[in-house]
């Protein structure tokens, strides 16, 4: 009897490993223009990890006693966050406001979200110096409470936490796990409220980080109101992301999709739009409030003035303005530009902030500009996030619908 | 609420308040103590004459590249701190002629690079010094928030270590010693003492000597005031010191933004279980109706 058992629960496993093997196989053909540009820049890109272990930060990267941030963390973590931030406004959206038309693209934005946490995040482990000490601040090998960092820290980690529940019912799917499936599905909602509590502070946080860095970054850019304004204008880097990526994403994997999800996605486009345009308008009039509290209207005149013209107006306001009429006059071509220039206004911002504007009184060849390898480096970052994404996409249920047995269940 | 619900949202603000307990409810990050002052260091630059004994005498209590101070070659440039060099002398040209300037950490009462470290890494001692401990992750953080860009970071190790200026805490000051730069000076530029009685003697000599000295002595209350204290013969923009820095300490910077943490941890899980269960109650009297 128990012999039995044990053979079935054998062959259970032996099919497990079988299916597992098939999975991990690669689907689909290999020779796409997006692998042979992807694959060689991250083989180089992991090579350069390694080196960069070896001999030090220095050597791979522009970074230096004046300029300790460059890219890794001005574009990879600061940018790479705020882009994550769709997850949380949409999981607000359909999981507490209980929106349904926005239902069909939540798991993909959350796996993006995920994703996002994973790599970009996790690419602030080559930019530490001394990465073996990172779980100083988990494990309270001293715990520094004081520090807007540490907060960042554990948010990090605990938000990592909150987007894996909430997307691990996709994973249960493609398991077949029935039981776990269910169990998951009913921590969502707790994983969501409190995945919207961390993502409000720890958005906010990557601003307040600056806060010390008085004195060393452009007037025009400090403010004591950094911490609000990462945080207003991390709800439309997300959105645009969402808009962004699902265009892609529907052209990648249209195979996975039917004629009603196309349909669909137009409306949910122009709801994006809306809520893209609504938000940039509320974040803007900040800007201006702030701008106006500042005093700052002498220093418009300089070539940084322009450049915070530039950013201000022509990456938020104008966008915004596009967004809006593409919403009305239902041009989804007009959104998507909109989208593109939104988040080229996030990546200066946050670069602003970390790099550009940082110790603007620099002359150019002490001021920081990014190596080719520190790039090259960021580049592999984000092509191994893409890869993992469509190799999840390809396999588990976040584009297409779940299985039939899972909407059962409900 | 059913039961179900009830538990969920139990679940929710349990995990809510734990993680607030994680979170920071003060900022601490000066320490004073009430048995002990700060221990300071006064630098006359009137009396300064540049021959960098200092810096020869850091060198070798810290293991340094010993420089050699005949070389007056290194004046051309301003020089910063470094990695190899805890402390510089600075020449600068004036409208009192050649006035040399020692640069350090100025070892902050409220320091900006110890609120930053999320490890405690960095520290402010009881005596006053403000020093690095290798639980360090190598963040750089400190060196974001330090108001005078003091911490130097090791570009070139694969292990690499922040260093600046320590005041000599672990070698002899915590047995009433001198720190070495002090005990080098031939000049008689640098003094050693509590904090209380240096601002004391900066004053006097400043009162004494009207006519020679600037009625400022920086560090007493720039950010909030430091240990180094500095007294100059020309306005102290002239000798390669920032003037806009303010007198808040840079911590304080932050406090606002923290004291906002465990308000949003409580408020907003509430906020949103509330909105949450208003939009699931539709959901119920729809499945009622509908003779569930």
């Amino acid at each position: 009897m128990s012999e039995q058992a044990a053979t079935t629960e054998l062959r259970g496993f032996r099919e497990f490993m079988d299916f597992l093997r098939a999975e991990l196989k690669p689907r689909g053909k290999l020779l796409t223009p997006f692998n042979v540009i992807s694959v060689p820049i991250i083989v180089l890109g992991a090579i350069l990890i390694v080196y960069r272990f070896i001999t030090g930060l220095g050597s791979i990267t522009n970074l230096s006693q004046e300029f300790p941030w460059g890219i890794w963390i001005g574009f990879d973590v600061m940018t790479g966050v705020a882009f994550a931030g769709g997850a949380y406004v949409l999981t607000f959206v359909v999981y507490i406001l209980r929106n349904e038309k926005y239902h069909p693209i939540i798991r993909a934005t959350v796996l993006n979200g995920f994703l996002a946490y994973v790599f970009y995040a996790g690419a602030l482990v080559i930019d530490l110096g001394r990465p073996w000490n990172i779980i100083n601040p988990i494990i309270g090998n001293k715990f520094g409470l004081s520090s807007v960092l540490f907060l960042v820290a554990w948010h990090f980690l605990l938000y990592m936490i909150a987007e894996f529940i909430e997307i691990s019912p996709a994973f249960a799917e493609w398991l077949g796990l029935r039981r776990i499936r269910k169990i998951l599905s009913g921590l969502t909602l707790g994983a969501v409220i409190f995945g919207i509590t961390l993502s409000t502070l720890h958005q906010s946080g990557l601003g307040a980080l600056f806060l010390m860095a008085k004195g060393k970054i452009h007037p025009l850019w400090y403010t004591e109101f950094i911490p609000i304004l990462f945080f207003a204008s991390s709800i439309f880097a997300g959105l645009s992301l969402v808009i962004f990526e699902g265009s892609i994403s529907h052209r990648v994997f249209s195979s996975q999709l039917d004629h009603d999800d196309h349909i669909r996605h137009q409306e949910i486009v122009i709801g994006l739009a809306k809520a893209c345009a609504g938000a940039m308008f509320a974040y803007f009039f900040l800007k201006v409030l702030v701008f106006i509290h500042g005093q700052h209207w002498d220093q418009l005149a300089s070539g940084w003035g322009l450049w915070y013209l530039f950013e201000v107006v022509g990456l938020v306001v104008i966008p915004c303005f596009m967004f809006l009429r593409g919403a009305r006059h239902r041009r989804i071509a007009l959104i998507k530009i909109a989208s593109i220039l939104t988040m080229l206004g996030i990546i200066i911002n946050r670069l602003n902030y970390s790099v550009i504007a940082f110790k603007w009184y620099e002359p150019l060849p002490i001021h920081y500009i990014p190596h080719w390898m520190e790039i090259e480096t960021t580049l592999a970052v984000v092509f191994a996030e893409i890869w993992v994404f469509r190799w999840i996409v390809n396999r588990m249920p976040i584009l297409r619908q779940p299985p039939a047995w899972a909407s059962d269940d409900h | 609420m059913n039961r179900r619900n009830f538990l969920k949202a139990l679940g929710a603000g349990t995990v809510t308040t734990v993680a607030s307990g994680l979170k920071p409810q003060s900022v601490k990050a000066s320490e004073t103590s009430a048995t002990k002052e700060f221990m300071a260091v006064l630098v006359d630059t009137h009396r300064c004459i540049g021959c960098r004994s200092c810096e020869e005498a850091c060198a070798q209590a810290h293991d340094l590249p010993i420089p050699d101070i005949t070389d007056t070659s290194v004046f051309e440039t301003t020089r910063d701190p470094s990695t190899t060099a805890l402390t510089v002398v600075n020449r600068f040209e004036t409208d009192k002629g050649e006035v040399f300037c020692k640069r350090q950490c100025m070892h902050c009462n409220q320091p900006g690079c110890v609120a930053a470290c999320l490890v405690k890494a960095m520290q402010k001692r009881p005596e006053g010094p403000v020093t690095w401990d290798t639980n360090c992750m190598g963040c750089r953080y400190c060196m974001v928030s330090c108001a005078f860009d003091i911490p130097k970071f090791e570009y070139d190790s694969w292990n690499p270590r922040i260093l600046k200026c320590n005041l000599c805490w672990d070698e002899s000051t915590r047995d009433g010693g001198q720190p070495a730069c002090v005990e080098a000076c031939p000049a008689d530029a640098l003094t050693f003492g509590t904090r209380r009685e240096l601002i004391d003697e900066a004053n006097r000599r400043i009162y004494c000597d009207e006519d020679t000295y600037v009625r400022h002595i920086y560090g007493e209350r720039e950010v909030g005031g430091t240990s180094w204290l500095y007294v100059s013969a020309v306005p102290f923009e002239q000798i390669g010191f920032r003037t806009d820095l303010g007198t808040t300490a840079y911590p304080e910077f932050t406090t606002g933004f923290l004291y906002a943490v465990p308000v949003v941890l409580v408020l907003w899980p509430a906020f949103l279980m509330g909105v949450s269960h208003l939009t699931h109650r539709g959901d119920d009297v729809r499945r009622r109706e509908a003779g569930e």
